[in-house]
């Protein structure tokens, strides 16, 4: 600060000075985030492949999740058809009901809606496990095992991730269809019939496969970022031990849903 | 002459500005037992991490066999790592996962034997260090002293060539952590594992240990046999290794070395200016460590403080009894002189003679010696050379063995 008094120089060159350095902390952690995506992948493939363990976390992230990917899907449906109805009947068109029902919930909220409900439910679960672990020294102890905490931790996650994030898609789609259907056929008067055909006509497998690939592009992120912020807990300079893994699973959050959404917006004006 | 197994070789680690090894220097021979001691907060855990690679020098070599472990492949660091073990000072268990899981873990993980085998070895470690009945519990459910020997089953259960421990004993109760400090002496016997120990259990400790080195401002400054630093007139280390003697000599009921020291240049002190006598006697196993290798150490141990024990009950309330060394025994004797000392020293060896103080059944063939020989204070004699002439065969009183 002296010296800013003193040099008029670098009272413009500060700014550009943080700037720059936040920019290449910034771009080196994107750097770490991507390898330890890219290490924690290739690991999956690792023999003997750790099965069991993969196994566990499929329940852990996708089977516990249903019955809150089954409650938002419903009510994401009903409240897509009641508002879809009052919409198009003004223009006389709620016979497109099921059309809008079925490709808004399968090319956006779909994919977007499970990703952030599994971030509220696993990811900061997994953000706070894998912190706990690291304060508590548990994944040092790994190293000392000469056990890799990437393979043993982090690819279980991945793979488990991967699989779980398309399913609990599906099942969100699916279920929000059936939403839709409740309001609009079965409280405000639709055909049956002319709803689940336009459903079934509007969508194409180019919508169903773009709401799949969102769905991997999601599990990808939000695997990376909850596992990352939690497996680098005691790097933070912000807060050490309990308040460290709070804010880790605080970030994991944060940053995994806003990514979600920035990628789907880049995603979707490519996939459109 | 023994090769050196791990050097560190000028390491420097510093954290912010804050400088935790300055320039550390330290040899670990194969098969032996080193004992690291120091400040709580000086480093010696981050030293131990960087034996075992968890931390990395800022600047420095750590050298295992000669060989520089920056300059090691991948695949050598590896088997270095799957032969060592590590006892973390919080235990690091598995949190999630029930003790035996935790135990079975770097078997399940690093070996391919089958579930069978690697519940045999489990349950064998968990045994061993008085587990049973705990199979399905896990860690929050645990004591923090049977937490403790969890860790240790868990390092030990792959029968490792290196352990390196990270305060193995603190937290356990003076029960346990004999048998703790037993098990890693059997062990180092059993197994010949190098030991790398951080522990402040002084002096306990000397008597499983070959080597003992002392960290003090981020560098080595003592290292050498536990007999040595006992000896050495290096006041950083007297200072440190008394200072915690006097407690935990106090427990046994044993004032320490440093104390006896004080009172008995105070009585050479009272003599030269009041001419008041005194005398010295030192009573000596002779052969501890042949009990300690064959009986393990909580046996000299328990000998010593039986011993000194017994004394006190046998003398005078203004005799009073002093650490010496690991196998001896000053018992200060104010205001006597010397026949006074021999007819007193005479009434202790028949009474001892027929004390079972030794508490303790020896082998078959296996005996135990204990001597005692005694002076008096001398305006003349200085300190050492007090010492040195209770030490003379002519001034031998007593001579204890029991086969």
């Amino acid at each position: 600060m002296k010296n800013t008094e003193q040099n008029p120089i670098s009272i413009v060159s500060f700014p550009v000075l943080a700037l720059g350095r936040k920019t290449i902390f910034m771009v080196q952690e994107l750097g770490r985030i991507a390898l330890f995506f890219i290490k924690g992948f290739l690991l999956i493939f690792s023999f003997p492949l750790q099965i069991s363990k993969t196994i566990e976390q499929i329940y852990f992230i996708g089977t516990k999740s249903i019955l809150v990917i089954c409650l938002t899907g419903a009510f994401t449906g009903m409240v897509l058809g009641l508002q879809g109805y009052y919409t198009l009947v003004k223009f006389g068109s709620e016979g497109v009901l099921g059309s809008v029902v079925a490709l808004s919930l399968i090319r956006e909220l779909g994919p977007v809606l499970s990703a952030i409900m599994v971030i509220g439910r696993a990811g900061s679960a997994m953000a706070a496990e894998i912190g706990i672990m690291r304060i508590s020294e548990q994944i040092d102890a790994l190293e000392t095992m000469d056990i890799n905490p990437l393979r043993f931790l982090i690819s279980p996650r991945i793979a488990a991730a991967l699989i779980s994030f398309p399913l609990l898609t599906a099942l969100f789609d699916v279920i929000g269809i059936f939403g839709g259907y409740l309001t609009g056929s079965l409280l405000l008067g639709i055909d049956r019939g002319v709803y689940l055909y336009r459903a079934e006509t509007s969508v194409m497998m180019k919508d169903i496969a773009g709401g799949f690939y969102k769905s991997f592009a999601f599990a990808v992120v939000v695997v990376t970022i909850c596992c990352f912020q939690g497996y680098y807990t005691h790097t933070r300079k912000e807060g050490f031990g309990a308040k460290g893994v709070s804010l880790s699973t605080t970030s994991a959050v944060v940053i995994s849903s806003v990514l979600v959404l920035i990628v789907d917006y880049v995603m979707t004006s490519f996939l459109i | 002459m023994k090769l050196p197994l791990i050097q560190m070789v000028d390491v420097y680690k510093a954290f912010g500005d804050n400088k935790v090894l300055i320039g550390t220097n330290l040899t670990i021979f194969e098969r032996q037992v080193t004992t690291i001691i120091g400040k709580s907060g000086g480093g010696k855990s981050v030293l131990l991490k960087h034996i075992i690679g968890l931390m990395e020098p800022d600047s420095g070599k750590i050298l295992f066999r000669g060989r520089s472990l920056s300059e090691m492949q991948n695949a050598e660091k590896k088997v270095l790592k799957r032969k060592s073990s590590y006892v973390f000072q919080g235990t690091a268990l598995f949190d999630s996962i029930t003790v035996f899981e935790n135990i079975a873990l770097p078997l399940k993980e690093k070996t391919s034997l089958k579930k069978s085998e690697i519940a045999g070895r489990v349950r064998e470690k968990m045994d061993q260090l008085d587990l049973r009945g705990i199979d399905n519990k896990y860690p929050s459910q645990l004591s923090g002293g049977m937490k403790k020997r969890v860790a240790l089953a868990r390092a030990l259960v792959t029968d490792p060539e290196i352990v390196l421990f990270d305060e193995p004993t603190t937290g356990l109760d003076p029960i346990r952590k004999n048998a703790v400090h037993k098990m890693i002496s059997d062990y180092q016997k059993q197994f010949g594992f190098t030991g790398v120990v951080v522990s402040h259990e002084i002096p306990d400790i000397f008597y499983i240990s070959q080597r003992v080195a002392m960290l003090e401002e981020g560098r080595i400054v003592f290292e050498g046999s536990p007999e040595e630093i006992q000896q050495t007139s290096d006041a950083v280390v007297q200072n440190f290794i008394h200072g915690l003697e006097r407690g935990h000599e106090k427990i046994s009921g044993i004032e320490s070395h440093y104390q006896g020291t004080k009172r008995i240049k105070e009585e050479m002190a009272r003599l030269q200016l009041y001419n008041t006598a005194f005398s010295i006697v030192i009573f000596s196993v002779d052969n501890l460590d042949e009990i300690n290798e064959k009986l393990g150490p909580t046996a000299g141990l328990t000998i010593i403080t039986n011993l000194a024990n017994e004394l006190q009950i046998l003398t005078r309330p203004t005799d009073t009894c002093y650490r010496f060394g690991l196998n001896k025994i000053i018992l200060l004797l104010p205001n006597t002189n010397k026949e006074q000392t021999l007819e007193l020293c005479e009434t202790l060896a028949e009474q001892m003679k027929g004390k079972d103080i030794f508490d303790l059944t020896p082998h078959f063939g296996f005996c135990l010696y204990i001597s005692a020989s005694y002076t008096e204070g001398q305006r003349d004699l200085s300190y050492e050379e007090m010492l040195l002439q209770t030490h003379s065969m002519q001034n031998m009183f007593y001579e204890f063995k029991v086969c």
